[in-house]
This record gives C-alpha cells, sequence and structure tokens, in this order.
C-alpha cells in the first residue's frame, strides 16, 4: 500500500469580491502518494494555482474563505495556525513559481536567497548554508555555482532563474515539490529541459510533485496521474495512461485535440475549444463545461459527480453524463478536428 | 563604479555652470532694467549710476561679465557691497548653522514619522487606524507651512509661553536652549513631509507586498517580521531615496524659506526671502547658487546610493 503523503478532500476556496463570491475552487479532492508525480492541468482561472498556493496557506487573507481539509501526513494544513504551517512551508512542501523573472528579489544575491530558506528551517552555520547553496545550484546545472551563488537574479538568464528557483526550493529537501506553471514563461527549448530537471531531481531528493500546468504536453512525459481542472473543479482524474489513452471528459479531449501532433496527418487547423472558461462568480447551472461543449444534452442541466464510469482499478473518474460507449464514439472526432464545435 | 562616481561628478560641475549661467541672465534679461539704477537707489544721480555701471562692469560685454562674476564668486568675494556693506558670502555663512540646523532635525523626525506612518497604514490598510492616518497625512499635506508655523507660534509660543517666540540660538552657545528654539520649527517643516512620505510608503508597500518574490519568501517559510522588513520595506525605501535625499537639498540649500521667515531663524532661507522682496540681486544669484550646489550634490549622492540599493542599476 503507498503511503499517501497529502490529501487534499472536497477543498473549496472562496473569495469575497467586490462583485460577489468568487468560488476559485469548488470540491477538489486528490491524493498525492509518496515519490508519484500529479499532474493538474487547466486553463488559466481554472482554480489549479489557487489550489496549489491553498496547499501552503498563501491563499490566506481576510477575504478568502476555505472548506474541506488539506492533510498532510494526517494533519490538516486547512486549519492549522500560521506560525505553526510556517515550519512547514519551503521545508517539508516546497514551492516554484511560474515566473522565474519576478519570483526573486532583485536587491538579494541569488545564494543569499537560498540561504535564507536554509537557514529559516535549519539551525545551521551561514557558512555551511552557503556551501549548500553551491551544492544545489551544481545539482540544478548552474555552470561555476561557486561564483554564481554571489550573483544578483538579473545577472542569470530566465531558465537559469528557474534552475536557481528549484534549487531554493529543494533547499530543505521537502517531501512535496509543487511547480506552478514552471515552463510557461520560459522558451520552449528551455521548457524541456526544466522538466527533465525536476523529474531527475525528484528521485535524487526523494519527494514528489505536484506539476501544474496549462500543458498536457508537459505532463505527458513525467506525471504519473493527472487531474484536469475546469471551472474550480476536477473534471478527470486518473493515471496518465487512462487519462491520456481514453479520456473520458469532452474537455479533456478539447486539451488533447489542441496539441499539435507530428504522429499524424496534419489537419488543416488545430481544434480548438470555443467560447471561453466561465466567469467564476456566475457559473452555469449543472455541468460548468455544459455552455462549451458540443455534446451536451438535457441531462447536462443537473451537476454531474465525479465518478468512477468507465469502472476501472485504480480509479478513473470524469464528471460527464455521457455513456462510456457514447464518449468512445464522439471522442475520436471531437480529438481529430472534424467534429469540433 | 568609480568611473560612475567620477562620471556623475563632471556632470555635477558641469550641471552648476550651467545654473550659474541662467541665474547670471537674471542680471540681463530680467524686466525692471538696467541692474545699475536698481543698486543705485531711488536718489541717485546720473552719475551716480555711471559710476556704478562702471565699477560692476555692466558695462562690460555679458561673457566678461559672467566671467568677472564667477571669479569672485569663487574667490570667496562675490558682490563685496551690498545694502547692508556685508559680502553675499558672509551673509550666506552667517545663516548656515540656522539653515543646517533646521534641515537635519527637520528631516530626521519627517524621515522616522513618515517610514512610521507608511508602515502603520500599509499594514493596517482599510483599517480604521489606516483611514484615521490617511486623514490626518492629507491633513498635513494641505496645510500651508506659513499658516500652520504661525498658528504654531502664536498657541505655543505666544498665548501659552511653552515655546520660545521664534529665533536662533547656536548649538555652540547653548545646546539646550538650540533644541528648545528649534523644536516647534522642527515639526512645522516636518508636518508636510510626513503625510508626504506616509502615503507614498503605504502605496509602495501595498505594491510590494503583491510581488511574486515576497510570495517566495512566504512559501520559503520565512517568517512574517521578516518578510515584511528584508523583503518588503527593503525594496519599498528604494523610491523614498529619491524623495528624501532631492527635499533634504531643498531644505538645506536654504529652500524652508516659509518656515525660517515665520520662526525668524535667520538662516539661508530667510535672507533668501529678504533679498527677494528688495529685489536685490547679488544675495539672489548667491543663495541660488548656494542652493543649487546641494540639490546637484544630493541628486549626485541620490544616484551613489540608487547604485547600493539596487544592484539592477549597479554599473559593472
Amino acid at each position: 500500500m503507498p503511503e499517501t503523503l497529502l490529501d487534499v478532500d472536497d477543498l473549496h476556496v472562496h473569495f469575497a469580491t467586490e462583485d460577489g463570491v468568487v468560488r476559485a475552487v469548488d470540491g477538489v479532492s486528490f491524493k498525492l502518494e509518496r515519490g508519484k508525480v500529479l499532474g493538474i492541468v487547466g486553463e488559466s482561472g481554472s482554480g489549479k494555482s489557487v489550489t496549489s498556493m491553498t496547499i501552503l496557506g498563501l491563499t490566506r487573507g481576510v477575504n478568502a474563505k476555505f472548506e474541506g481539509a488539506v492533510r498532510y501526513k494526517d494533519q490538516d494544513l486547512l486549519t492549522m495556525g500560521e506560525s505553526e504551517l510556517r515550519r512547514f512551508r519551503g521545508n517539508e512542501i516546497a514551492m516554484i513559481f511560474q515566473d522565474p523573472m519576478t519570483s526573486m528579489n532583485p536587491v538579494y544575491r541569488v545564494g543569499d536567497q537560498i540561504v535564507e530558506g536554509i537557514v529559516t528551517h535549519e539551525d545551521v552555520s551561514k557558512q555551511t548554508a552557503r556551501n549548500r547553496a553551491v551544492q544545489l545550484l551544481r545539482q540544478v546545472g548552474i555552470p561555476h555555482p561557486e561564483e554564481r551563488v554571489d550573483d544578483y537574479p538579473h545577472q542569470f538568464s530566465g531558465g537559469m532563474r528557474q534552475r536557481a528557483m528549484i534549487a531554493m526550493a529543494l533547499a530543505n529537501n521537502p517531501e512535496i515539490l509543487i511547480a506552478d506553471e514552471p515552463t510557461t514563461a520560459l522558451d520552449v527549448t528551455i521548457q524541456a529541459q526544466i522538466i527533465e530537471l525536476i523529474d531527475r531531481l525528484k528521485d535524487d531528493f526523494d519527494s514528489s510533485v505536484i506539476l501544474i500546468t496549462h500543458d498536457l504536453g508537459v505532463v505527458a512525459d513525467v506525471a504519473d496521474d493527472i487531474a484536469v481542472m475546469y471551472a474550480g473543479r476536477i473534471v478527470e482524474y486518473g493515471t496518465k495512461r487512462q487519462v491520456f489513452y481514453d479520456p473520458q471528459h469532452p474537455y479533456t479531449w478539447g486539451l488533447l485535440g489542441s496539441i499539435p501532433r507530428l504522429d499524424r496527418e496534419k489537419p488543416d487547423r488545430l481544434t480548438s475549444i470555443a467560447g471561453a472558461p466561465p466567469s467564476l462568480i456566475n457559473l452555469p447551472q449543472g455541468c460548468k463545461f455544459r455552455p462549451r461543449c458540443p455534446h451536451a444534452f438535457e441531462k447536462c442541466i443537473e451537476h454531474p459527480p465525479l465518478e468512477n464510469r468507465v469502472a476501472e482499478t485504480p480509479p478513473h473518474l470524469d464528471r460527464c453524463w455521457l455513456t462510456v460507449e457514447e464518449k468512445r464514439e464522439l471522442r475520436e472526432r471531437t480529438i481529430h478536428g472534424q467534429a469540433a464545435a | 563604479m568609480a568611473a560612475f562616481v567620477v562620471r556623475r561628478f563632471i556632470g555635477m560641475i558641469l550641471v552648476l555652470v550651467v545654473v550659474s549661467f541662467f541665474v547670471f541672465l537674471i542680471f540681463i534679461v530680467v524686466p525692471g532694467g538696467d541692474p545699475a539704477i536698481r543698486i543705485a537707489g531711488r536718489t541717485a544721480t546720473e552719475q551716480n549710476i555711471t559710476n556704478i555701471r562702471h565699477d560692476w562692469g555692466f558695462d562690460q560685454p555679458f561673457y566678461v561679465q559672467y566671467y568677472d562674476m564667477m571669479k569672485k564668486a569663487f574667490t570667496n568675494n562675490l558682490y563685496e557691497q551690498t545694502h547692508q556693506g556685508v559680502s553675499v558670502v558672509d551673509q550666506i555663512k552667517q545663516g548656515v548653522p540656522a539653515t543646517f540646523s533646521l534641515a537635519i532635525g527637520a528631516a530626521l523626525i519627517w524621515l522616522t514619522f513618515g517610514v512610521l506612518v507608511g508602515v502603520i497604514s500599509a499594514m493596517t490598510a482599510g483599517r480604521a487606524s489606516d483611514r484615521l492616518i490617511t486623514l490626518f497625512a492629507l491633513i498635513g499635506i494641505s496645510m500651508p507651512v506659513f499658516w500652520l508655523g504661525i498658528l504654531a507660534r502664536y498657541f505655543l509660543a505666544e498665548k501659552n509661553t511653552w515655546f520660545p517666540d521664534g529665533g536662533y540660538v547656536p548649538l555652540t552657545q547653548n545646546p539646550a536652549q538650540w533644541f528648545y528654539h528649534l523644536l516647534l520649527p522642527w515639526f512645522v517643516l516636518a508636518v508636510l513631509f510626513i503625510g508626504f512620505y506616509g502615503r507614498v510608503l503605504r502605496g509602495n508597500i501595498l505594491d510590494t507586498i503583491n510581488e511574486d518574490y515576497v510570495r517566495t519568501a512566504r512559501a520559503k517559510g520565512v517568517a512574517p517580521r521578516r518578510v515584511m522588513v528584508k523583503h518588503v520595506l527593503r525594496n519599498s525605501l528604494i523610491p523614498i531615496v529619491t524623495l528624501f535625499g532631492l527635499d533634504f537639498a531643498a531644505v538645506i540649500g536654504g529652500g524652508a524659506i516659509l518656515t525660517e521667515t515665520v520662526f525668524d531663524l535667520h538662516g539661508v532661507g530667510q535672507y533668501a526671502a529678504q533679498s527677494i522682496a528688495n529685489f536685490d540681486l547679488p544675495p539672489i544669484i548667491g543663495v541660488t547658487l548656494f542652493g543649487a550646489f546641494f540639490i546637484v550634490f544630493f541628486s549626485a549622492l541620490v544616484d551613489f546610493a540608487y547604485a547600493i540599493l539596487d544592484p539592477r542599476i549597479r554599473p559593472t
């Protein structure tokens, strides 16, 4: 039985704004097992970043309301006091952010920013921490780390900064590494390197990874499980193989159809999902994807639960009322463009 | 860095030369006519005016006049004869202790309270304390110094004799009285800046708090106080350095004309005010160059401070 490190259970995150209540995360559940990589995929505004930041309590504020549970090794991080939670941040669970250009403080040396994370959680001398920083920079592939450790962030390129951010996140040998769109702001050639680096280091550091992205291609290589999020909910959740080879939710089909493929005949144009994500203040009734779904029918006015409709083990969950047979028939046409709405 | 300092220093001298030239132009282009007539006074004869024109060199071409003036300025002899018969340089020298005392004391007060007000207001943003501070800051910014100064002097020094009624006591003569006499002027001068710096800093802090690198620091588990001081405040204060450099330069260069005059401090600013009231050109040139020197000097200092505070603009 694999050890479950993180258990997010029916998480709701609502923000009170002047325009109304934003249901950023609306009942999200997933489990992260030791040594595994969970990919959370969805477009902007699907709630994936809010979910990940809420795990570390970074979304707390006067206007934020939380429900559900975030259990890390049987402790609920969601209700934990701020000062207690701080012992977990960066130490047990560390995070890498989207934009390495702005995620480092421009006025401090890269090495000092790594050292800051180390000495926050460990009682070690500055020198020891600094040596570790050099070592970490070497591990993430920064050349001449003993010199670059004294550089300022602006002296690093974007890819190097993201490597340094990874070094910073791994500084305390965390159990879980959350990477929130770690490659979105980078050149395509660098993207693959960064993903590969995360994949390699998770083994070196014996960490589990939550990889958040809007790009299914990014998780294709490294993820073990994939959760597809839409409008604050998980719409499909299963192993990578299940989600890629037997996708059940029309939204997932749309995402898969929008990836350019070299191994198939070139379509006239890439398919796209028609329409835009719904406002998180006025969500549509029933299935949240209904207004954009080419296969919607009467029953979709009712909200579908997340169920193992394929009846597989390990479970392959989705939120679509269509029968598995209907889905398999409609799917091929949707993904390959002919029936795109 | 050394090359940067040298470059900046040369630039500073160039700016001063240009300023001196523009100030000098006042003599030639200012409406109100011939400077010789103005210097000679109301009951001057033709002969007087001609003599003055010759003595002062107003009959020379303008570049000769400019050269003469600069020569006199740098040989410590700028326009020896004024109405009081005391040289401009000596007048400015006499005003410097009062002006410097006022400027340094007020600057310490406004910087301390400005930062305090900004931090408290930002950290309680939206709550009652923030609204109250904002209200007071706006009142502080809106109150004219001469009005506030006169009120303070009237109520605190005349109606109730809690404070001395104007004047300046040199520090070397009696430190306690020096302090006592300057207390009111310091605060009156500082009020505007406290309100202003508090507002600016509040805005900077609220912007910086949403920066990605602040989130990174929090995600590392860094304690809130340290996040606030090392990451938020450290970056929010950089723009304040510019403001402070230029404001302090203006005040120490005799720019606190109103405060000095209201409290009768006999500083450089008050001298400037009197000279302007009398349309007395030689001292106007003197105090303008004096003030310009500090502005230029402190802008250079601000640049150096920036280079130290922000590695991104540090010359390599």
